[in-house]
């Protein structure tokens, strides 16, 4: 089975000179990518064990601080780069091997716990594998554990967890986003060399741009969702956070793929996204929708972002404004679709099959004892406006509305996409925010997703990448956007604008 | 855009989640102010009619009606709060 998938990425590590300094050390680890750590690891310079151990000191050094972590495994993570030197030794090494990553705690690995940063799955340990573990299992990375999210994926802060928030390397009083924030630490911070992550409204871009890194949404229907706790299944898609656009690609060229276990896959072929490497960006046709940059963005995300275009247009790209617009009721339409489809999917967590069960004199007493204490405000907040909203009588007005808007904004992205190879806008309205900043104020939170939410609900593709630095030493994030099933024009461009960006950002601690 | 305590009430009784008096009045601001957001969309004209499509080639992908066990139910069964031999168990759903 293994073998059947040609491990382009790696074919190219190998043809490589091998690195020239020897001098790999503990302090290192945290400069790795996918890529470089292959390129020492198909050389021989380093064995998978070697990775695993650096990854658990760096998290053992710094996670107390971070908390991006919600399960180290520790004792699994040794077993699984045994495996993976074995493999490497008996000449079965592929583009992700020994690569030390973090998974979501809202997407499933066999045996271990998946929280979904719930209280109401405390002790649930997953029994099956999520589909998109089991294809980078082919390759076998190295799982180094299961990060902090929102509760299911609510929230833009990590602050709706019921374990606690993280917290961002670059200033650790400040959010780093999320909902997949602790994925997005566990990259930043060097504690893994990638993580996966969800993304249903912006879910792995958001931290992505907070915490200086790569956060990239496949296409609706590129990637399985099955093994991903549903959290609007018209939405979501699994993500992928990464340092750099090139080891993204190299994540998504294993993850992407229809699936028999999940019918919205669609049967498209999977480029051979390494082709679109170091391919030149000239005459791209760049549309900058201005519905998103109106007066109120923060001036230094516009300024890094200004900059970045400048970029663009240096390699040959035509960067222009267009027009959806439609597309700035996106988050009006998000928040009722949204919503309704949680209000479905969370109805499963109910005290009965798994999960927390709270006693009650009889069935509905189960039911409501379960979910009142198990759910926090955030998810009780979501699923009481989902049930509002396609309740009787209110169905029409609210969710068949927002429907109706979302098909206009489809349609908006298509039309755009007949003139333009990619769209591109900032991430988030500013840098990350303070804790406590925004977390009693649910609509002030919601409006971080501004920017990212539209991808969703048109089900394009999109990445979120560094493009600057704020004064006050925060991360600064630009979004592109691509149509469906052109995620190699992403890397195209991603990969271009970064070489000649050349910003390498990386927290003090 | 509103919402009552009463509606309040009716809401979380379908949602089987429970509130008490203030977490209802707060609540009640918090699902007052996001509807009073999502109002907006009234402003979109009825262009379009139907509901968002997905792509034509997307359509009733089905397969074929055979079983298969990929997952043993005893894993299942191992995650239940309260079972019987093969059965998980429950409250009594009838009277």
């Amino acid at each position: 089975m293994r073998l059947l998938r040609r491990p382009l990425f790696i074919t190219q590590i190998v043809n490589t000179r091998p690195p020239r300094k020897d001098k790999r050390t503990m302090d290192n680890f945290q400069d790795l990518t996918i890529k470089s750590a292959a390129e020492l690891l198909a050389h021989k310079k380093i064995s998978a064990k070697e990775l695993a151990l650096m990854s658990l000191k760096r998290i053992k050094q710094i996670d107390d601080k971070l908390h991006a972590f919600l399960y180290v495994a520790e004792d699994e993570s040794m077993v699984a780069a045994d495996k993976a030197d074995s493999a490497i030794a008996d000449g079965e090494n592929f583009s992700l091997t020994g690569i030390p990553y973090a998974v979501k705690d809202n997407i499933l690995v066999k045996g271990m716990q998946a929280t979904a940063g719930s209280k109401i799955l405390e002790n649930y340990k997953a029994t099956y594998d999520a589909t998109v573990i089991k294809k980078l299992n082919e390759e076998q990375p190295v799982l180094m554990g299961k990060t902090n999210p929102d509760e299911f994926g609510m929230g833009s802060s990590t602050e709706n967890s019921a374990y606690g928030p993280s917290f961002n390397p670059y200033d650790i009083t400040r959010v780093p986003g999320g909902s997949s924030g602790g994925s997005a630490v566990a990259v930043a911070s060097g504690e893994a060399l990638f993580a996966l992550g969800t993304d249903t409204g912006g879910s792995c871009r958001h931290p992505a741009a907070f915490c200086g890194i790569v956060g990239f949404k496949p296409t609706y229907g590129r990637c399985s969702r099955y093994g991903l706790m549903a959290l609007g299944s018209s939405l979501d898609q699994p993500g992928i956070l990464t340092k750099t656009v090139e080891d993204a690609a190299m994540v998504l060229q294993l993850m992407a793929g229809q699936d028999p276990f999940d019918s919205t896959t669609l049967p498209k072929p999977v480029p051979d996204y390494s082709q679109y490497f170091d391919k030149s960006i000239k005459g791209m046709k760049i549309g900058m929708p201005k519905e998103y940059f109106v007066a109120g963005l923060d001036p230094e995300v516009k300024s890094s972002i200004d900059h970045a275009i400048k970029k663009l247009q240096d390699l040959g790209a035509v960067v222009e404004e267009t027009s959806l617009p439609h597309i700035k009721y996106s988050l009006a339409a998000y928040y009722l679709i949204l919503p309704v489809e949680i209000s479905a999917n969370l109805s499963r967590y109910d005290g009965i099959r798994y999960g927390l069960s709270v006693a009650g004199n009889n069935l509905e007493e189960v039911y409501f004892n379960t979910r009142s204490q198990g759910f926090g405000a955030e998810a009780k907040r979501r699923i009481m406006i989902g049930t509002y909203a396609s309740s009787a009588g209110y169905y029409d007005a609210y969710y068949k509305k927002a429907k109706q808007v979302q098909t206009l904004i489809r349609e908006e992205f298509k039309s755009a996409f007949s003139k333009y190879d990619l769209l591109l806008s900032p991430t988030t309205p500013g840098t990350a925010f303070k804790i406590g900043e925004k977390v009693n104020d649910p609509l002030a939170m919601y409006l971080e997703d501004i920017f990212t939410v539209a991808l969703n609900i048109a089900g394009v593709p999109g990445m979120s990448m560094p493009v600057g630095l704020s004064k006050a030493g925060l991360p600064i994030g630009m979004q592109l956007i691509a149509s469906h099933f052109a995620e190699e024009k992403l890397f195209q461009a991603g990969h271009a604008l970064e070489q000649a960006l050349n910003i390498k950002l990386k927290p003090k601690l | 855009m509103s919402i009552s305590i009463d509606e309040v009430n009716r809401i979380a009784k379908l949602a089987r989640l429970s509130f008490n008096d203030d977490e209802k009045q707060k609540l009640q601001q918090e699902l007052s102010a996001i509807l009073d957001y999502v109002d907006q969309l009234k402003q979109v004209e009825n262009k379009v009619q139907t509901e968002s499509m997905p792509d034509a080639d997307a359509l009733n992908l089905v397969r074929d009606d055979v079983v298969e066990v990929t997952t043993e139910p005893e894993e299942f069964l191992l995650q239940a709060p309260s079972r019987q031999n093969n059965f998980i168990k429950v409250k009594s759903v009838l009277d």
